[in-house]
């Protein structure tokens, strides 16, 4: 009997082969997290192997449950803004804004333009941050140290606008119900445009390192297949819909904020599998960076300014005005006590984040906290389909789908 | 198809599983009986005008006060037609909801998610466990009788050499401020205003 050979043979003389305790075979089973550098995070994966193929993948997730929900319940419509930068870290403000877009629907403010496009501006870097993380830790996966190395660095420049237009590189609470909280300063957007100018290069030099390598190819090329039908089942969005060839963004199909005035084009991909979803984002990166420019020109164009804030029941009175009226004191002080009521109704607001998707379900009623919200965050959906992709992957496989999934568990876990 | 149409639309083929379509805030909520959830949802999907074949979001609403608690709560987009619908049932404390996960099959998380936090158990669901909260978790958090401070409390237990779980001890209690005016919302006495309040 050859090495290796896992059948019993039977004889006619009614005997069989005699098995050894050696080849009884049975699938493997390993725990990949919840410490996995490849994880993304806080991931647990149980993982039924095959030798090298996975059979099973059940994904423990929860661990960075920090009951975002519940916690909403019981602090105001301002308090609860903060939460949405430690749901996805990556972007936070693109999380704000679709808290604010709610907030606005069920009160029906309308945002100044000059707030408007800032919120546009700084949506395309939260898109940028996130695209560069993903894009090169994708790499790390997969094997390339230098990717991330390069990445980080524009990651940190750009944070650095963050911070000089909130005051914190991560959690900025910038956007506002009824606007920004507070205008950029000229010399800011002169030093977002000088990037925006440099930042192709950097882009360039990425691509340059991973679009053709050998490595990188063979590791993502016709790995994670996605079609059509696929992505509609398991109801995904962003870039996991428009790798498989399906031209879908929030921002033109359904356009918030003043998407519909700028121009860009949406990439899509040709096989969906993750080299495409890559080619995507690298893509999407410099439609980002020629949104961010035309942002820029708008802003410094005379309709493009004016106040960034709704004045009004939602938002604070400016600071001249606290120092002579006793209304605008009276006010400021309710404000961030007591905060302000939203009008009892329900409404769903979505924007379309880097990683799809992002939308918040509000119940409102008429108080100053709302009845119950529902975060829905794209990696929660792109998760659940992990043991639908990784069957019959490689096990290292596994981590190139993770990456090329996008996951963040601030976001799935809430 | 602008959303009011849609609305017609659903109500004229669907109207004997529908309670009430409706549209707010440029958005179309069908409230459905629960019985006629899966078909209806079904239906959804494959008919061509409507076409929601993706998924967006399930969640529950916890009303207490209400005889059936639970506000079910299922959104769905139409890539194709580029519209959304949301769907709402009703489900009493501890009845059995049906399971939409044959019809879409994104909703096994969904569904689990929703289990979890609310305890609303669906029939013929393939793989009903918690989802995201701990491991032997007792409890439902999301429900508004369930405090957010919790039960439990973990922490290292250096004699023990592991993490052990304690009741909840809070140095000062949970702090939930009233702000509702007594002129405006208010349906309760002040304290020292009971006279006045007769």
């Amino acid at each position: 009997m050859m090495d290796g050979d896992i059948r019993v043979n039977s004889y006619d003389d009614g005997s069989t082969d005699f098995e050894t305790g050696e080849q009884r075979i049975r699938n493997f089973n390993i725990n990949f997290g919840p410490q996995h550098p490849a994880a993304h995070g806080v991931l647990r994966l149980v993982l039924e192997l095959d030798g090298e193929i996975v059979e099973r993948c059940d994904a423990h997730v929860g661990l960075l449950h920090r009951g975002t929900e519940k916690l909403m319940e019981s602090r105001t419509y301002l308090q609860n803004l903060p939460y949405f930068d430690r749901l996805d870290y990556v972007a936070p403000m693109n999380q704000e804004h679709a808290w604010c877009l709610a907030i606005e629907r069920l009160t029906g403010t309308e945002v100044p333009r000059r707030a408007s496009l800032i919120r546009v501006l700084y949506s395309e870097i939260g898109r940028i941050l996130n695209h560069l993380l993903n894009v090169t830790t994708q790499a790390l996966d997969v094997g390339a140290l230098t990717p991330p190395l390069w990445g980080f660095e524009e990651r940190e420049k750009l944070m650095t606008f963050y911070e000089r237009a909130s005051g914190a590189r991560l959690h900025a609470a910038y956007f506002r119900p009824g606007g920004v909280h507070e205008d950029l300063p000229p010399q800011l957007i002169d030093d977002i445009e000088a990037w925006t100018e440099t930042f192709p290069k950097v882009l360039a030099d990425i691509d340059g390192l991973l679009t053709e390598n050998r490595i990188f190819k063979q590791r993502n090329v016709n790995i994670g297949i996605v079609t059509a039908e696929d992505a509609l089942n398991w109801g995904y969005s962003g870039v996991m819909v428009r790798g498989s060839g399906m031209p879908w963004d929030l921002r033109r199909s359904q356009p918030y904020e003043l998407y519909d005035e700028f121009d860009f084009l949406i990439p899509i991909g040709k096989n969906g599998d993750c080299f495409d979803r890559y080619l995507c984002r690298m893509a999407e990166m410099r439609e980002s960076v020629k949104i961010m420019r035309q942002a820029i020109a708008k802003l410094r164009a005379p309709d493009g300014q004016g106040p960034v804030l709704a004045r009004g029941k939602i938002a604070p009175p400016e600071r001249g005005e606290m120092k002579t009226s006793m209304e605008a004191l009276i006010h400021h002080f309710k404000l961030y006590s007591e905060g302000f009521h939203v009008p009892a109704g329900e409404v769903y607001a979505a924007v379309e984040a880097p990683k799809g998707e992002f939308g918040v379900y509000l119940v409102a009623d008429g108080t100053n906290r709302p009845y119950r919200t529902k975060i829905r965050a794209p990696g929660f959906l792109h998760l659940q389909s992990l043991d639908w992709m990784a069957r019959g992957h490689q096990l290292a496989d596994v981590a190139a789908i993770i990456g090329t999934m996008d996951i963040v568990f601030g976001e799935v876990d809430r | 198809m602008d959303v009011q149409e849609l609305s017609a639309h659903v109500a004229q083929q669907r109207a004997a599983d529908i309670l009430s379509a409706e549209v707010a805030h440029g958005e179309l909520t069908v409230t459905v009986k629960p019985e006629a959830l899966v078909g209806f949802l079904d239906w959804l999907k494959r008919d061509p005008v409507a076409n929601f074949t993706s998924l967006v979001d399930i969640t529950a609403i916890d009303h207490p006060e209400r005889p059936d608690r639970f506000d079910m709560v299922y959104h769905f987009l139409s890539m194709h037609k580029n519209h959304r619908i949301r769907v709402k049932t009703s489900v009493a404390d501890g009845a059995l909801h049906p399971t939409i996960c044959a019809v879409y099959p994104a909703a096994n998380w969904f569904e689990r998610e929703v289990f979890d936090m609310f305890g609303i158990v669906f029939s013929d669901h393939p793989d009903l466990r918690r989802i995201l909260t701990d491991y032997g978790f007792r409890g439902h958090p999301l429900r508004k009788d369930f405090p957010t401070t919790g039960y439990v409390e973990v922490r290292y237990d250096v004699g023990e050499k592991r993490v052990v779980y304690e009741p909840v001890k809070l140095v000062q209690d949970y702090r939930l401020f009233d702000f509702l005016s007594p002129w405006e919302g208010a349906n309760y006495a002040l304290p020292g205003d009971e006279k006045g309040a007769k």
